[in-house]
């Protein structure tokens, strides 16, 4: 209990837990989508993409959630739009979109040495970095994120399961993945204190996939997720205060720790079953011979 | 489909009695509502009922990037009719019947279903079950849930169903015999099942129309009985239904009405009336023999039976 309680001291450690506990609740709860419409690399890429705004904003003195908001959206919506054309494959131009943003940032870094140390917490997540600010907007986007997932439940759940058919029955899927888009994006934002913009990915798609191994049931899988995410994320911060190491490492590792037990618990139960989610790439080539 | 798998499913399906054609109410319908009037022949093309069509394209022509999928395509449905669309791979059947469901937008002509015009929006009451390779079998959702997502249009503001779609989408799954079935993820389903799952998605929402892409594909010849045999129940109280296949024995031959289709439409009618060498190459661009026995209408590939001569 002591070994629990101890750190409560320090108000750097209650502000990052709560911060912990709610990003980590968020992205489990987008995860579950992330998922299931194959997005896994767009997430990967927009976590990049936000980070070269984050580094404009900085050097242009622009509030840090104002610049990386904007160019966060922005990227949203280019990606949303790159995906519909067909010449180019998805991830290829997620690849390319994203990592030239995140490459600007790095070049920005470089020319400007000073500041490198606060982009370090901004790429591997830290503890100290979480300001009461953050936490506000962490609270923030995890009650937007959790209102428009609550309210929109029926539309996502048709069009991530099957798009077409959710346009044939009137679901306006274009609006949907436009409000996930951004729920993305917002999320992304908010946890890059806590996770790391390299790191944040992995903290998204692995509370899915745990609890996906566990359940073939939708709603189970998102409520599974959602407490999967948070409690990782809490270890993840108690791992990270007794053995110093960055926060959003520990969480992702954490986490990884615990998929890798449930996946030999899963295929030690049933060896045939595989549920692996296939990567973006080869839904964008059925995507292509679709047409 | 060899020759003598397809021999094998006109016998069964002839064993079993299910002859669709003479179920064709369209005949019997159109001649009662034209006061025993015959229909007239209009250019080779029949045209029954002075009525509204339920689908209605005239000049339609379709693409992706300046490559045409089809070209100035007329081709009513009516009220009542149970036809499907046969053609080759690639010859554009699934990119019609997108058409039809306003999620392909034509690049020339209109497309109006049941009255209203089809603008980049489906219409109400239409129900559409796409290819089951389409589908991603490992999504984490069980029959119910699959079969509730056809009621979206009918259902509240709440993120939820109410007792009224429980109670529907329960008395729809006793209908189909998937009862047992209804909190199993989907993957645990036989073929049959499988499909039926879909169609209990299409049904729920009380459809005028049904479309169905490829509905018989890669499923047993006990299995395509059994749709058919569902499609023609659901049909006899009243739906519309315009599906696809490639299967020319064993779906096509015993539908009340197929459309050959490869680019355009190049001919279309009752099956014994239109299955013929000539319409059949310029369909499939390969040689095909018809062989008629009595009721039956069987068509073979001539490459293929030359080369079981050898």
């Amino acid at each position: 209990m002591e070994f629990l309680l101890h750190p409560f001291q320090y108000e750097f450690f209650r502000r990052g837990l709560l911060a912990a506990l709610l990003a980590g609740g968020l992205c489990g709860l987008i995860g579950v989508y992330i998922v299931l419409r194959r997005m896994s690399y767009i997430g990967h890429g927009l976590s990049h993409a936000v980070f070269g705004g984050a580094v404009i904003s900085y050097v242009l003195s622009l509030n840090f959630y104002v610049g990386a908001a904007l160019w966060g959206f922005l990227a949203a919506l280019v990606i949303n739009e790159v995906t519909r054309r067909r010449k180019i494959g998805a991830d290829a131009a997620i690849g390319v979109v994203t990592t030239a943003s995140f490459a600007m940032g790095v070049a920005l870094i470089s020319r400007a040495r000073k500041f490198t140390r606060n982009f370090e917490a901004a790429l591997f997540g830290n503890i100290l970095g979480v300001t009461s600010t953050d936490l506000v907007v962490i609270l923030i986007v995890t009650l937007f994120a959790a209102m428009g997932i609550f309210f929109f439940y029926k539309q996502l759940l048709f069009s991530t399961f099957d798009e077409e058919v959710a346009r044939v029955y009137g679901v306006p899927t274009r609006r949907v993945n436009t409000l996930f888009s951004l729920i993305l994006a917002a999320a992304i934002i908010a946890s890059m204190q806590v996770m790391g913009v390299t790191l944040i990915a992995a903290a998204i798609v692995t509370p899915a996939i745990t609890a996906r191994l566990l359940t073939d049931s939708f709603s189970k899988l998102v409520g599974l997720s959602i407490l999967l995410g948070s409690l990782t994320a809490v270890v993840g911060m108690y791992l990270s205060y007794y053995l110093d190491i960055a926060s959003g490492a520990s969480i992702v590792l954490f986490a990884s720790l615990v998929f890798s037990g449930v996946l030999g618990y899963s295929s030690f139960r049933s060896p045939s079953q595989k549920v692996v989610p296939r990567s973006v790439s080869k839904r964008a080539s059925e995507l292509l011979e679709d047409l | 489909m060899g020759l003598k798998p397809a021999l094998t499913g006109i016998a069964y399906l002839a064993g079993k009695g299910i002859s669709l054609k003479r179920r064709g109410l369209i005949n019997l319908e159109a001649k009662k509502k034209m006061n025993g009037q015959h229909p007239t022949t209009d250019g080779g093309r029949r045209t029954w009922v002075k009525e509204r069509p339920v689908i209605e394209l005239v000049d339609v022509s379709c693409g992706y990037d300046h490559s045409p999928v089809f070209e100035k395509v007329d081709l009513n449905i009516y009220q009542g009719q149970f036809a499907g669309i046969v053609g080759p791979t690639g010859s554009g059947k699934t990119t019609l019947l997108k058409v039809i469901l306003g999620l392909v937008k034509p690049l020339h002509g209109t497309v109006t279903v049941l009255g209203q015009p089809v603008q980049g929006k489906a219409p109400p009451f239409i129900g559409y079950v796409p290819q089951l390779e389409s589908v991603d079998w490992d999504f984490p959702v069980t029959v119910e849930q699959v079969v509730m997502m056809g009621r979206y249009r009918e259902m509240g503001i709440l993120p939820w169903p109410n007792s009224r779609d429980r109670r529907l989408v329960s008395e729809l799954l006793e209908r189909l015999g998937l009862t047992a079935y209804a909190k199993r993820q989907i993957r645990n389903l036989s073929g049959g099942q499988q499909q039926r799952v879909f169609l209990a998605r299409a049904l729920i929402g009380n459809p005028k129309l049904i479309l169905l892409d490829e509905p018989t594909a890669g499923v047993d010849l006990k299995t395509q009985h059994d749709i058919l045999h569902l499609l023609t129940e659901v049909n006899l109280k009243g739906v519309t239904i315009l599906l696809t296949t490639h299967d020319l024995n064993a779906i096509a031959a015993h539908l009340p009405w197929v459309i050959c289709f490869n680019q355009r439409v190049i001919a279309q009618g009752a099956p014994e009336e239109i299955f013929t060498t000539e319409v059949l190459r310029q369909t499939y661009n390969s040689e095909m023999m018809v062989i008629k026995q009595g009721p039956l209408t069987l068509i073979a590939n001539s490459a293929l039976v030359l080369k079981s001569h050898e």
